[in-house]
């Protein structure tokens, strides 16, 4: 890709970008939300078109204006959120849109041949004849990229795709793109996650407010060094270190006995003022579930919960509120945000009772007023209050759903995935933040599939594994070995 | 200016932009004609019923829901309103407002009854307001026995039905008096308009409509929102009841199950509401009431065939929503 530019109306989104990919490379594209790597590949996969610049395959100049045009060039591309029928069987999926026939009719033979040939190729078997909605995260993304390879991609397009992963399910999708590698396919690779990179990447283009700013080869490309690249300054990649909870402090949150056929099983633990409790585990092993349940998002069969002593019987997640608690999703889109409204409208939601005047309608003035402070609190990037939040950027998404919750006086904070597909600057910040509400008083449960995250944040960690507290460990205890083994039954 | 205050004005000048147009060249071809003011005022009468009946709708279709029953509904309400019109002793304003009110119980019982699966097992609102469609028209024909209930005291709904209690004002002022179901549709956009955009209430519509989980999980009463926009609504058909019982001097079991209900969601529809949900306005779908009824009343004066007409109203529908897309698509973009 050569000097490609692409504008926006009022934004800039790309200028002057060339990169080069090599067959049989992996090359990773770093760069905070916002730095242009998703507008930048939506062009190679023929999403949307380029304002500048020519994209050149096999040194010769191509013109792949829809994404099927970049599909018969060998452009594949796997999308953060995949694109698969969720109804329809891997199988299926992976011959849409070109499902061998016979006779006018769709060959399931045929079809099941294709898709078998191919995995076979990666050495990988995952069930063929089941809806993929019923696969892993990780099932379905190798369906993804059995899709892409059965229409013989050369150079093939990762957009985070290790973010819902465990971390088997990472070590397999690495031995499937060593295997690309070998067969020569050009691997572009996006990701947020630093320490993933040496293992992965050939060479790493770091890209930042719409430019590409700088290409190493990996061996030569130190964390810090990409990180200063990307955020254009030094910042303190630790976690920050809470400060030890008072002694006397109070037990906040108390959960007994909680559990949710099939899901949850007899799960109690406490967190008291001023304490982070972080639950490691992999994906499925009911921590988010835990969390939902405590904020009544679903329905659990018995526990109890008490708040500051008082026990709560919670049927609605209103109830959960108004006790006292708040709930950070970690689907944003999906469960945290209304995309179509306004950012001063969804920080309000969850507390309107605030802005309700004597004549029953709700204060603008006030209402607005409240947004831009908090706005300004969390240093969201926005234009104004009045910015559809469809149009920000992942962190600053997440930083609207905080806002959200801080509008409250809630005394216990349910983080699921704080951190998920945002860049590292506000990582950092919303960091700071969970500190600073413990520092307030509050008691903190958090969620995260980043075992560094969970483990330098918390004071206390419990591994959950199948619905169940497997293990506790106290931050000095809680070395990554420790915590991995009692979260994948390697102990006991 | 803000993004949703530019979207609000590029929506109203465009349907200005076009109703100009339209109006100009109408207006020549009926040698002038089209823009009299009793003209004008004898459109906004017309449309004054699928206005009410769009408003109430509005609410449905922005959680992304809707109401088949309405048009059954404006029968059973106008039909049992009659009957109980004529039980009554007693007369003038009270008798006005008792028979409203029995009206609006009826729509409200109704709305309730098309919410409650719609809330409790998740069904879908087609299916179950298309199931009250059959049920309230089977019940207006039943009670009615199949015949118009005739007002014994007609007179006492006349004022309501075709006249106009501004007369005096208008008159001095040199207007064209405008009719009292006009003032019934412009009481009935400004109270829901600020129902919609004022209060908590509509917010959670806009919010359920978006992104129904997130509501959910930021505390709002799902349930509760979702069972009143289905009773709101009936209370419109209610409205719109009373307005042609009054209007006919009786309660007919064949008023509004002609056109009525496709119009009033073809007047939110044109009017900007997305049947996605999540977005919509009240003033909107009164411009389209008032594009579909200008329409209309174009193509009588120019005498136009009535199945071309037909033809006609399809295609202007199926313009304007994709107008609207278009504009959405190059707004998203900016």
């Amino acid at each position: 890709m050569r000097d490609i530019g692409k504008s926006f109306p009022g934004v800039r989104a790309l200028s002057d970008v060339s990169l080069t990919l090599h067959a049989g490379e992996v090359l990773a594209l770093v760069g905070e939300n916002g730095a242009g790597k998703s507008t930048l590949m939506k062009i190679l996969a023929g999403a949307q078109t380029a304002d500048e610049g020519e994209i050149i395959v096999d040194g010769r100049t191509v013109r792949n204006e829809s994404p099927h045009a970049a599909e018969t060039l060998g452009i594949g591309m796997i999308y953060q959120e995949f694109n698969l029928v969720p109804h329809l069987t891997a199988v299926e999926n992976i011959v849409l849109g070109s499902e061998p026939t016979r006779g006018g009719l769709l060959d399931h033979a045929a079809a099941r041949a294709r898709a078998a040939r191919v995995l076979g190729d990666l050495g990988i078997e995952i069930p063929l004849d089941v809806a993929t909605m019923r696969l892993s995260v990780g099932q379905q993304q190798i369906v993804e990229i059995a899709k892409v390879l059965s229409k013989h991609a050369r150079i093939i397009v990762m957009d985070e795709p290790s973010a819902a992963l465990t971390d088997r399910e990472v070590d397999r999708l690495f031995a499937i793109i060593a295997k690309l590698k070998a067969a020569g396919v050009g691997v572009i690779y996006i990701s947020h996650r630093m320490e993933e990179l040496p293992r992965i990447a050939d060479r790493i283009t770091v890209m930042r407010d719409g430019r590409a700013i700088e290409t190493r080869a990996t061996a030569d490309f130190p964390a810090g060094d990409i990180v200063r690249a990307m955020v254009g300054r030094t910042v303190d990649a630790h976690y920050p270190v809470a400060p030890p909870v008072p002694a006397g402090a109070p037990v906040v949150l108390d959960v007994r006995g909680l559990t949710r056929t099939g899901v949850i099983d007899n799960v109690s633990f406490s967190v008291r003022a001023g304490e982070i409790v972080g639950l490691a585990g992999l994906v499925g092993a009911g921590r988010t579930e835990i969390l939902r349940a405590i904020a009544a998002a679903d329905v659990v069969q018995s526990g109890s919960i008490a708040i500051d002593g008082k026990p709560q019987r919670l049927r609605t997640p209103g109830e959960g509120i108004a006790a006292g608690i708040a709930f950070i999703t970690e689907d944003r889109k999906g469960q945290g945000l209304v995309l179509g409204m306004t950012v001063r409208e969804n920080i309000s939601l969850a507390h309107l009772a605030q802005f309700i005047n004597r004549d029953l309608l709700i204060d603008r003035t006030r209402e607005s007023a409240a947004a831009e402070q908090k706005i300004e609190e969390l240093r969201i990037r926005v234009t104004g209050p009045e910015q559809p939040v469809r149009t920000l950027s992942g962190g600053n998404q997440q930083k609207v759903v905080l806002a959200k919750w801080l509008l409250g006086t809630a005394r216990v904070f349910l983080f699921d995935e704080p951190t998920r597909g945002i860049d590292i600057g506000a990582k950092a910040e919303i960091y700071a933040l969970i500190l600073t509400l413990a520092q307030q008083g509050a008691a903190i449960v958090m969620v995260s599939s980043e075992l560094p995250e969970v483990l330098g944040l918390s004071h206390r960690i419990l591994a959950i594994r199948e619905g169940r507290s497997a293990a506790e460990f106290s931050r000095e205890q809680a070395t990554p070995a420790a915590v991995i083994a009692a979260a994948t039954g390697a102990v006991r | 200016m803000t993004v949703a205050l530019r979207n609000y004005w590029v929506r109203i000048v465009a349907a200005l932009a076009v109703l100009t147009v339209l109006v100009i060249v109408v207006n020549v071809a009926a040698h002038g004609t089209f823009l009299q003011p009793s003209n004008i005022v004898r459109v906004l009468r017309q449309i004054t019923y699928n206005c009410i009946l769009g408003i109430g709708q509005t609410f449905v279709i922005i959680t992304a829901g809707i109401d088949l029953s309405i048009g059954s509904l404006v029968s059973l309400t106008g039909v049992v309103m009659a009957i109980v019109a004529n039980s009554l002793h007693i007369g003038g304003i009270p008798l006005l407002a008792v028979t409203l009110l029995a009206g609006l119980a009826v729509g409200a019982a109704a709305g309730y009854v098309n919410a409650v699966p719609v809330v409790k097992l998740n069904l879908p609102p087609f299916i179950t307001t298309f199931a009250m469609l059959e049920v309230t028209l089977g019940l207006s024909y039943i009670i009615s026995h199949g015949r118009p209930v005739a007002l014994t005291n007609a007179e006492a709904f006349a004022g309501v039905g075709y006249g106009s209690f501004l007369g005096p004002l208008t008159k001095a002022l040199h207007l064209p008096s405008i009719p009292t179901p006009v003032i019934w549709m412009i009481v009935v956009i400004a109270i829901f308009t600020v129902i919609l955009t004022r209060t908590r209430f509509g917010r959670y519509v806009f919010a359920i409509g978006g992104n129904e989980e997130a509501a959910r999980l930021a505390g709002v009463n799902t349930a509760r929102i979702k069972t009143l926009v289905y009773v709101i609504s009936g209370m419109c058909a209610a409205i719109v009841g009373f307005l042609y019982m009054a209007l006919f001097g009786s309660g007919s079991p064949q008023t509004g199950t002609g056109d009525e209900l496709l119009e009033a969601i073809a007047a939110v529809v044109v009017g900007g509401t997305s049947l996605m949900g999540g977005q919509g306005s009240i003033i909107g779908t009164f411009f389209g009431a008032l594009l579909i009824g200008l329409l209309y009343n174009a193509m009588n004066l120019l005498n136009i065939d009535s199945y071309l007409q037909k033809v006609v109203l399809g295609v202007v529908i199926l313009l304007a929503v994709i107008l609207d897309e278009l504009r959405k698509r190059y707004l998203s973009k900016a």
